[in-house]
């Protein structure tokens, strides 16, 4: 059982989070009045505020490379025509019940055969239908916190700052281990082997699967290596993100090695999956949690308790975003059809970031960019400091969040000269490395 | 902090698989999965209401009835989408919407007319801009984010009536929050017990956090009158209660929406600085979207707006964004006159149909020779019938008779139709005569 106890709470992005206990010794006539008075405004989201400033900018030139969500060459949101396709079938046929506690059992298949692959052992997986990646990571947090015998989770440095939000208020201890060596702008994979190392016998590891946020840098299989030995060594408990199936290289199965690898070996782990950004479903929340089993039976002893939590948050999920996944993926052409837009998306990322490189040498930038090309998915992580993106913001209206991550979705031909010579400005003569 | 029994158990199996666990976790050096973390867990217990249908999909009896979670079937025991429900979506297909993530907080027109709906626009508060709130998953999530709300600024405990909604028990126990129950209903008379349920509200101590169904309380159906929330509303002003309401059924209990918002109005108009959840998933048939609303009365709009932005900070790492497909639907019935009026129409459509199930059922109970008194179902608001049979009677019906209804004896009147109603009666009547 959680505490909410505690007096402050300090997160990633530096915020601080006060609670207060205000008094409920009023006088009676006065009672009402009381009831909200001492509530303190709370802090904005990093992210989500930043992409409500971009809102209320008025500039003509303003650019949006702030929150992970893909744009097409016009910078406009893309709703993939398979979805669109998806939503017009089901106009007619679906009704509007509630679903199971544990959601749309037909979703939750074809959601963790996507996944897990074609080979895999489905009944001995307990999954649950979630609200996208976030409700994945609270369901899964919150799972470890009433059910694993650790308490202690361990995040990469950086990570998405959401995370050490989810897990500490499912009453998780939150610490971090090395990942990204920010003096070469590569992943640090001796402090990660080291930190996996210290760590106490049995800790929870949040992997991400592919594409790792916010920085692109993902371990090579022979870095995997290294890391799965550590952890078996060590009988951690492997905890993957996947958020970037098919998005990141374009190829779903190529996308889930990763975490394919590990269940294939044997490893107990656990999977939250979120279909935002692959099927461009971001606003319906659509997502899973699954927790590899020893064997069927132990499967339906974990589904009992899934449910025990997911019931009393929100009773059951929402089915406008599970349903299209399902009617997409249970439908061949749709299928088909789906795979070569998630990849054109892909794509046209990838071009991006290649181009952004070229721009920025073109613009006559002397930096080493090698890094920018070298990532992979979403996210350019450029190595620029704080400062540096307040001046882009302050100056140049381009809104990015304060580590130095661009969205290269967010990036087109009408604004790529325009936010590579951005980028020069603020980092010409200046470190995009530190210790 | 008393904690309920289901939370015991959680905290049995965990410190039982802890203790073996460490021993265990030496012990093997593969990564085999007979090492497996979860292999000491044991099987949660079913929901009442939810596993219900679990039990019932496994029954082959042909003549099968299910009468137990909350949802709308027509005529024919199917269920039913509004049709206002489907031209909106048509609208929202032709509009050629991107699925972008929407705030925190959810749609902010969603939540300006559905807070509408309920406080009424020529509310004062309304008017002087101090109502705000989120957009909720349902019932439930609003519940859950107001629990752990509540919990995070200062509050340790919630009364709710006995009996309630059984989820009220473990969400407000999750959000941390230690429930605590008024008396609400007399078994015995199959009635209100309002002189203990007044005795009970005046011992609460002062701030304390006290839950009421807005209208067709949930699962006994009896409400109390106008002259009796009058009452409350003056004792839990005088007491420093801080009064939280649950509104699913707002539009579903009378057919009429604005009667059935009388207790939430008159409390505003009294003065409390009231906090609220709503439901859309009955009125408007929308329970798989999982739409709701959760809001408070401030006593200014920059208060308001400040609890607003505690609520953000609940909502973000459970679920970062709610889902856009409901609050779009509604929206789009609420922001059209003539699809508001469809909508009316077709909520007191069905409100009078449960009605009228009501009537046909306490006739067929006479009508197959019961001599109790059923008075309380006809004279029960809302969805469900509280119907007094015990927990026995209700095995029995399951067993003997193929009628699933909750172990408490609530029975959905939306699951009865005029071709089952006469079988329903009659294992009524045989499991209690």
């Amino acid at each position: 059982m959680k505490s909410h106890q505690s007096a402050l709470t300090i997160i990633l992005l530096s915020c601080v989070l006060t609670t207060t206990a205000f008094s409920a010794t009023a006088s009676s006539t006065e009672a009402s009045t009381n009831v909200w008075r001492d509530v303190p405004p709370g802090p904005p989201d990093a992210i989500l505020g930043i992409a409500q400033a971009f809102r209320e900018c008025t500039a003509e030139n303003k650019v949006n490379v702030c929150v992970g969500a893909y744009r097409d060459e016009k910078g406009q949101p893309w709703v993939l025509p398979s979805v669109r396709s998806a939503e017009e079938i089901m106009l007619s046929s679906e009704n509007k019940e509630y679903l199971p506690i544990e959601g749309d059992a037909a979703f939750v298949n074809k959601a963790l055969r996507f996944a897990y692959g074609a080979n895999a052992p489905l009944d001995r997986i307990a999954g649950v239908q979630t609200l996208s990646g976030t409700g994945a990571c609270r369901i899964g947090g919150e799972f470890l916190s009433q059910f694993y015998s650790s308490k202690n989770i361990l995040v990469p440095d950086p990570t998405w700052g959401n995370h050490h939000k989810i897990f500490k208020e499912c009453g998780l201890t939150v610490g971090t281990y090395r990942y990204y060596d920010r003096s070469t702008n590569r992943l640090d994979l001796q402090g990660m082997l080291e930190d996996l190392r210290n760590a106490p016998d049995g800790s929870t590891i949040l992997l991400h699967a592919c594409a790792h946020n916010p920085t692109g840098c993902d371990p090579t299989d022979e870095q995997w290596d290294q890391l799965l030995d550590v952890i078996r060594q060590k009988q951690h408990l492997i905890f993957f993100d996947s958020a970037y199936q098919g998005f990141a290289s374009g190829d779903a199965e190529a996308d889930a090695k990763a975490l394919r690898r590990v269940m294939d070996a044997g490893y107990p782990m656990l999977l939250a999956q979120s279909f935002a950004k692959n099927f461009g479903l971001y606003g319906e929340r659509c997502g899973t949690l699954s927790v590899v089993c020893h064997d069927v039976a132990q499967k339906d002893i974990l589904m009992s308790q899934l449910k025990c939590i997911v019931r009393p948050m929100y009773s059951s999920p929402p089915k406008h975003g599970s349903s299209i996944v399902r009617t997409v993926l249970s439908d061949e052409k749709l299928t088909q059809q789906y795979y070569q837009e998630c990849a054109s998306m892909a794509d046209r990322i990838q071009t991006m970031r290649q181009r952004l490189v070229q721009a920025l040498q073109n613009v006559g930038s002397s930096h080493d960019w090698s890094h920018i090309s070298e990532q992979i998915g979403m996210f350019a992580f450029t190595g620029m400091s704080a400062e540096m993106c307040d001046t882009l913001t302050d100056q140049y209206n381009i809104f990015l969040t304060r580590d130095g991550r661009i969205s290269i979705a967010g990036l087109n031909d009408d604004n790529l000269g325009y936010v590579a010579k951005a980028i020069h400005s603020v980092t010409d003569g200046k470190s995009i490395t530190s210790n | 902090m008393i904690l309920p029994s289901i939370s015991r158990s959680v905290l049995r199996q965990h410190s039982k698989a802890a203790a073996r666990y460490a021993t265990n976790i030496h012990a093997s050096r593969t990564m085999a999965t007979s090492s497996s973390p979860w292999s000491q867990f044991e099987m949660a217990p079913t929901d009442p209401i939810v596993g219900l249908n679990e039990i019932y999909n496994k029954d082959d009896f042909p003549s099968k009835v299910i009468v137990g979670v909350g949802a709308y079937r027509d005529d024919l025991g199917k269920p039913y989408v509004l049709p206002c429900v489907r031209e909106a979506e048509q609208i929202l297909m032709d509009k050629n919407l991107d699925m972008e993530y929407t705030g925190i907080a959810g749609e902010p027109k969603f939540v300006d007319l559905a807070l509408k709906f309920v406080y009424g626009e020529d509310s004062v508060p309304i008017q002087e801009n101090r109502v705000h709130g989120v957009q909720a998953l349902s019932g439930t999530g609003g519940l859950r984010v107001f629990g752990e709300l509540m919990a995070k600024h200062g509050h340790k405990h919630i009364y709710v009536p006995n009996p309630t909604w059984g989820n009220h028990i473990p969400i407000f126990t999750n959000s941390g929050l230690e429930v605590r129950k008024y008396r609400y209903y007399d078994a015995e008379s199959s009635d209100l017990d309002f002189t203990n349920m007044m005795k009970d509200i005046k011992d609460m101590p002062k701030g304390s956090l006290i839950l009421l169904h807005a209208c067709a309380h949930n699962p006994t159906g009896m409400d109390p009158t106008m002259e009796q929330w009058k009452e409350m509303s003056e004792t839990i002003k005088k007491q420093g209660l801080v009064p939280f309401f649950d509104c699913a059924y707002q539009g579903f209990a009378s057919g009429d929406p604005v009667k059935d918002a009388s207790s939430v109005r008159m409390f505003v108009e009294d003065g409390h600085l009231i906090s609220m959840v709503q439901s859309f998933s009955k009125n408007f048939g929308l329970y798989g979207q999982r739409i709701g609303a959760l809001s408070v009365v401030g006593a200014d709009e920059d208060e308001a707006k400040r609890v607003v932005s505690q609520m953000k900070m609940v909502i973000r790492p459970m679920y970062s964004n709610p889902p856009r497909q409901g609050a779009r639907i509604v929206t789009t019935i609420l922001e059209d006159p003539r699809l508001t009026q469809d909508f009316l129409d077709q909520c007191r459509g069905m409100a009078d149909r449960i009605n009228l199930m009501r009537t046909l059922l306490q006739d067929k109970l006479a009508e197959a020779g019961s001599t109790k008194n059923w008075d309380h179902i006809t004279k029960q608001i809302g969805m469900f019938a509280y119907s007094g049979l015990n927990k026995d009677q209700v095995m029995e019906m399951r067993e003997k008779h193929h009628v699933y209804c909750t172990a408490d004896g609530r029975i959905s009147m939306a699951g009865v139709t005029s071709g089952n109603v006469d079988y329903i009666a009659n294992a009524i009547h045989d499991v209690s005569k």
